[in-house]
């Protein structure tokens, strides 16, 4: 008997991005955190392999590097475009990033505005269609829309990373509906990217048929973020369990679980006490 | 007599505006900012100019650079 406890059934079951294999489906970012040693504990407790960064100016003011964090626990890093509103800055940053890098992978964010910071769908498939074509493995933030996900799968993208609600509300996943008519179609990984609160959300993520999660604020802002960190680790491979053990249907009224056969026949009058 | 050449350009860089000598090579003027071996990218006038043409880019009247790296972000 597989002793589940010690070899987890999820064990050879690799997140595949582009021509890069993950053992953990927990993509984590790094915004946020009070600190990098607390950033740093919370990663470990994680157990990400893919964490995202963003690009800015160097300023030599600044202590201490999320890079090194990154590099000396083997974690790969995810350069994203966050903050870019047109595709033309998102190409431009990402062509950056590869460069500071040397990653091909590409978080792709653009935004349309800052008070949602939900993405301008042409914009991002425009971004898309760019980098694709310049050799990049898109990771394109999206919508929850199924249509412009496959879109972006057409595009040539690597996977599909729509938001379950607004970055950093921890509202978690609005629309569960275009969630599963968008996994159900998609021949690309879908990530949930955004909205996630606690670990229940990232669990339900999985069960509705995510490849994998990605979160940020959950974790960093939490009070203990590496106590989170843990949770989102194993609600993420609770759901993908869930998921691919085939939950039961839901039904309106009761099932008996006990057989309804061999009930002993007693006196319903018998008093239950004295 | 100065020639035209000797005399010092303006640049923008990351934002500022920063008077050098009229052909700085971009591997000088990125080494006044960061050390760093890598993890550094840099883009003069919004295009990415690698690292191994960095000592072979010489930086003109206006040009605008930006010195980017990883944070903290996402």
């Amino acid at each position: 008997m597989t002793d589940t406890a010690t070899a987890p059934l999820t064990d050879l079951d690799q997140l595949s991005l582009g021509s890069a294999r993950f053992g953990s489906r927990l993509i984590m970012g790094t915004g946020g955190a009070p600190s990098l040693e607390v950033l740093e504990q919370a990663l470990l407790a994680s157990g990400t392999e893919l964490t995202t960064v963003a690009m800015r100016r160097f300023d030599p003011t600044v202590r201490g590097s999320v890079l090194s964090v990154l590099e000396r626990n083997g974690i790969r890093a995810l350069p994203n475009t966050a903050g870019c509103y047109t595709a033309g800055e998102a190409v431009l940053t990402a062509r950056l990033a590869r460069e500071a890098l040397g990653t091909d992978l590409v978080k792709l964010e653009v935004v349309a505005d800052e008070r949602t910071l939900l993405p301008d769908p042409v914009e991002l498939l425009d971004a898309a269609e760019v980098l694709v074509e310049d050799g990049f493995t898109v990771l394109p933030y999206t919508n929850d829309d199924p249509v412009l996900a496959r879109k972006l799968e057409d595009a040539g993208c690597a996977a599909v990373m729509p938001l379950g609600s607004p970055i950093g509300s921890g509202l978690g996943i609005r629309n569960p509906h275009n969630f599963e008519l968008i996994t159900e179609r998609a021949g690309v990984p879908v990530l949930l990217d955004a909205g996630a609160g606690t670990a229940s959300d990232a669990a339900f993520a999985m069960e509705l048929g995510c490849a994998g999660v990605m979160l940020a604020s959950a974790v960093t802002r939490a009070q203990d973020p590496e106590r989170m960190a843990a949770a989102m680790r194993h609600a993420v491979e609770a759901g993908r369990l869930a998921r691919e053990a085939g939950r039961i249907p839901v039904r309106r009224i009761a099932e008996a679980s006990s057989p309804a056969e061999g009930v002993a026949a007693l006196d319903p009058e018998r008093p239950a006490f004295g | 007599m100065p020639t035209e050449d000797a005399a010092p350009v303006t640049l923008s860089v990351n934002g500022a505006v920063r008077r050098v000598e009229r052909g700085l090579a971009l591997d000088a003027l990125v080494a006044e900012t960061t050390a760093a071996p890598s993890g550094v990218a840099v883009a003069v006038n919004e295009d990415v100019v690698p690292r191994s043409q960095w000592p072979s880019t010489r930086l003109g009247e206006g040009d605008r650079v930006e010195i980017l790296t990883a944070v903290q972000g996402g």
